[in-house]
């Protein structure tokens, strides 16, 4: 028998419907762990303090109309760049400390709309710049595989709070490699939708063009679960796709792979790649062959010019959007942001300056569209690509310090996918020093069905979504 | 040496739209209690994104016909970043080098074509109050303005006096105002200034150019062509001075103290500031199709020129074409008799450009009475109203007595024999000065 700390969305809800526990059970069951673990990892910085109380009314609405809404009482771990009424909002940084958003974002609302309940807010890389959250004002969340590791970022809170089943689902954000890599090294699973899928609407911006909210979960079902309630046109969005929200679950339960072809990049496995992270991604492409794909070797440009335009653009958007915090609002100066992010706004003011424009911006924008031209072209022949997530297991802690380009070479391989806007879910194959290895496998845009059906087939086929002992790795 | 002022203007003109550029916020803001109007999107709080106002952006693009630019098919927004404590975000979201419209021009009396280099959309900022609270000097920040829909005209350096840019700006005015997409009141700052002006300076062997200066946030037609005369007459002064010509760093941006009417240096190009612009990240590239253009063009009223030049086809005198044109009541009113041949039209136009009969009123009716001006010959009313009287001495006799009102019957009587066309005024004078006799 399961415990309530390791059950997916659905055994949830048949919790529920089977009368085995309530919602009031299960939230206190995750708030004992809370209290039991977080000191220890340091996920979690702000919990809702009316936790309990929604719980209860959950209950009441199960008592009295069953189960009517798709994620009726399943606790979330929330990213804290996600705009939670009422519940602080940081993104990780000083300069928001003690700041109550006076509006939701419309992911939050959604979920809220589908029943879920929010457990509390997450640690990232303050402001979302990094890959390690050790560039969080609130110190970094650690590893729940070894707590010597980083969990990855920028949404490691979130990731670290499924590996340490901590909640049942979490929601994280990627501009690139966020959801992906954060999920990779701590052995669970993340989905990256299409950029323009889910609204950004309330989420802190960083690269606005990039930017796409996401679920991190302990099952490719469970992420499709919450890819299909948070995505869709959002009128307050001018970035949302306007196209119909396909039923992802219609996706799941496939029994083979049979007419899918499938590309394994030749440059993503790169020439100082470990072998044994090589072997574990050529595994995964025989796995898939097994279950009826075709998987060939194909030829992307080196992801080392992806890092170049990503950037230029990233930073050019942070140097922007982080204009509004001017000292004048929210309570703290400027002088109060981190090294990291000062360094981004700095790089980006620059590259957007009178006369490096052309050179800077303007170039990275032609180079984005070779990157797009090119998975353009891939798509005509092949439903997805696959390649590792991250070049290697999770590093140590202090290994981001002194390390301006720390993310962008730990996410050398989700930056191209993430600059094409693609969607990709990246997903447990295997463990290297006893620390898990990430599968991505990534779709054309709005091809988030494609993704979900080729991983939630792997993911069934293998044995890789296990789970950390907390009493023994903390 | 002969000298010849270039003079460019730039006109921002808020929207009367109903809501802000960006958000649902009112855009209607003056007079409104500060920061009653505002949302997370025009105070640019974090996570908060903008949605293009189509309604805006349909009225900028009318403006943009109404000045006869082209539209561009492909537009889009970028962001104009400055640091500034009205202006919420740290960026303002305008348009760069791909505005709406582009290459226009308006047409002076004198048939002279003032060129308009681009026509494009932006947002209005906060405004800032300087204020004394509880014995301290502070500034205080109102957001109801913030993001709301402002459209920036940019004209050649075409004008060449002040009078031409008052002629300009007074066309600008009534074009805007009359395709009704803003009252354009200078009052309000719907409508915003800002010349830019230098100076041809040649004589046989040689040919100058003065260093440009930009005249910042004007707000009325007179201090604009005010500051643009005080400005070419420094500007030949200075040159005579010192003999700096215009470079390509020495532009500088000036102010106007209306109470001295003089211009006063703000900054020079070394302080310029470096917007670093880029494409806004938040706003999808737009593709403005044909149809749209065309859908608006076709909805466009007759433009002020157009209008002028029917009237006076109409045998209005121009004196009173301004004026009508100039009033959408008196023009509709004009139009609606503008065949009724009972009406002598340029009549009509006097009477409605001096006020003499209510708009409001049976315009017929109101004409008739203020043209009826009747029979005033004074011996032949006379001659009439005698041989009444001879004829009808009982009711002199009433009178006399003090039945006063028997005098009506005369008037009835002497309009009888006029035909109506006695005056009535001057009818009733001979009357009772016959029956007092």
């Amino acid at each position: 028998m399961k415990q309530l700390h390791e059950l997916t969305i659905k055994e949830v809800l048949d919790g529920y419907t089977n009368k085995d526990f309530t919602c009031v059970d299960l939230v206190s069951h995750f708030q004992k762990r809370i209290e039991k673990y977080n000191h220890k990892l340091n996920i979690y910085l702000a919990l809702n303090e009316n936790v309990l109380a929604e719980a209860a009314a959950i209950d009441n609405e199960i008592a009295e109309k069953g189960i009517t809404r798709p994620l009726l009482g399943i606790p979330f771990a929330v990213k804290d760049n996600f705009l939670t009424l009422g519940i602080e909002t940081t993104a990780s940084s000083n300069i928001l400390k003690g700041y109550k958003p006076q509006y939701e974002s419309t992911v939050i609302e959604k979920i809220k709309t589908a029943g879920a309940i929010i457990l509390g807010k997450t640690n990232m890389d303050s402001f979302a710049h990094g890959s390690s959250t050790e560039t969080s004002d609130f110190g970094a969340t650690l590893n729940p595989w070894n707590v010597e590791k980083l969990p990855g970022g920028s949404s490691g809170g979130s990731a670290a709070a499924i590996a340490a089943q901590l909640a049942t689902v979490a929601l994280g954000s990627e501009t690139a490699g966020s959801i992906r890599q954060p999920a990779a090294w701590c052995g669970v699973t993340g989905l990256k939708p299409t950029y323009g899928r889910a609204s950004r609407f309330g989420i802190i911006a960083m690269g606005s063009s990039l930017d796409s909210p996401g679920p991190i979960g302990r099952s490719v079902e469970d992420c499709a679960l919450i890819t299909e309630v948070i995505s869709g046109k959002d009128p307050k969005d001018a970035t949302t796709s306007p196209s119909p929200v396909e039923k992802y679950s219609e996706n799941l339960y496939a029994s083979d792979l049979r007419g899918i072809r499938i590309g394994i990049v030749k440059e993503y496995l790169l020439p100082d790649m470990r072998e044994d992270v090589k072997n574990l991604i050529l595994d995964a492409a025989d796995k898939l062959r097994l279950l009826g794909a075709t998987v060939d070797e194909i030829s992307l440009m080196d992801p080392k010019y992806a890092i170049g335009v990503y950037t230029v653009i990233q930073r050019s958007e942070v140097s922007s959007n982080l204009a509004r915090f001017d000292g004048i609002r929210f309570g703290h100066g400027r002088s109060v942001l981190c090294e990291e992010t000062k360094r981004r706004i700095m790089l980006g003011t620059y590259t957007l300056s009178a006369g490096y424009y052309d050179a800077f911006y303007k170039k990275a924008q032609a180079v984005r569209t070779k990157i797009v031209d090119e998975f353009k072209e891939i798509f005509k022949t092949y439903d997805a690509v696959i390649g590792a997530v991250s070049p290697g297991p999770a590093l140590s802690v202090g290994a981001s310090k002194n390390q301006p380009m720390f993310g962008e070479m730990e996410d050398i391989l989700v930056e191209p996918s993430s600059i094409a806007g693609l969607t990709s879910v990246g997903l447990p194959c295997g463990f290297v020093d006893s620390l898990p290895i990430g599968l991505q496998i990534t779709a054309n845009q709005l091809k988030e069905g494609t993704a979900i059906k080729i991983a939630d087939c792997f993911q069934r086929h293998t044995n890789y979504q296990v789970f950390p002992d907390l009493d023994k790795t903390t | 040496m002969k000298a010849t002022p270039l003079i460019g203007l730039e006109v921002h003109v808020e929207l009367e739209t109903k809501s802000k550029m960006f958000c649902g916020c009112p855009a209607d803001h003056f007079g409104k209690e500060p920061n009653t109007q505002t949302c997370p999107v025009c105070l640019g709080l974090p996570g908060a994104l903008p949605v293009p106002n189509e309604k805006a952006i349909e009225s900028c693009i009318k403006i943009g016909l109404a000045l006869n630019c082209g539209i561009n098919s492909l537009s889009k927004f970028d962001r104009k970043q400055y640091f500034y404590p009205d202006l919420a975000k740290g960026y303002q979201i305008s348009q760069y080098d791909e505005p709406f419209c582009s290459d226009g021009f308006v047409l002076l009396d004198s048939g002279k074509k003032i060129g308009i280099e681009r026509v494009h959309m932006e947002e209005d900022t906060g405004k800032l109050q300087h204020v004394v609270l509880e014995g301290k000097k502070v500034t205080l920040v109102d957001f109801n303005r913030s993001g709301v829909p402002l459209v920036e005209i940019v004209s050649r350096p075409d004008m060449s006096s002040s009078s031409e840019a008052k002629e300009y700006l007074k066309k600008i005015h009534e074009i805007v105002r009359s395709i009704g997409v803003s009252s354009a009141d200078m009052e309000k700052g719907q409508m915003r200034l800002e010349p830019t002006v230098n100076v041809y300076l040649e004589d046989e062997s040689e040919k100058h150019y003065t260093p440009l200066s930009e005249i910042k946030n004007i707000n009325s037609f007179n201090f604009a062509s005010q500051a643009i005369d005080f400005e070419i007459t420094r500007q030949i002064e200075e040159f005579v001075k010192t003999g700096i010509e215009k470079s390509a760093t020495n532009k500088t941006t000036r102010g106007y103290d209306a109470v001295k009417k003089m211009t006063f240096l703000q900054r020079t190009k070394e302080e310029a500031k470096d917007y670093r612009y880029f494409p806004e990240p938040d706003i999808p590239p737009f593709v403005i199709e044909n149809e749209m253009v065309d859908k608006l063009r076709s909805g466009l009223p007759q433009l002020p020129d157009q209008v002028t030049a029917d009237l006076i086809q109409m045998g209005i005198e121009p004196k009173y074409v301004k004026i009508i044109c100039n009033n959408p009541e008196a023009l509709a009113i004009i139009r609606e008799f503008g065949e009724n041949k009972e009406i002598e039209i340029n009549k009509l136009a006097s009477l409605l450009a001096n006020k003499k009969i209510d708009i409001k009123g049976d315009i017929k009716g109101e004409y008739q009475k203020a043209t009826q001006t009747g029979n005033t010959n004074v011996g032949e009313l006379k001659e009439i109203v005698e041989k009444i009287i001879a004829d009808n001495p009982n009711l002199v006799a009433e009178y006399k007595k003090g039945k006063t009102g028997v005098s009506g019957f005369f008037v009835g009587q002497a309009m009888k024999e006029t035909k109506g066309q006695a005056d009535p005024r001057t009818l009733n004078k001979i009357i009772s000065e016959l029956l007092n006799r």
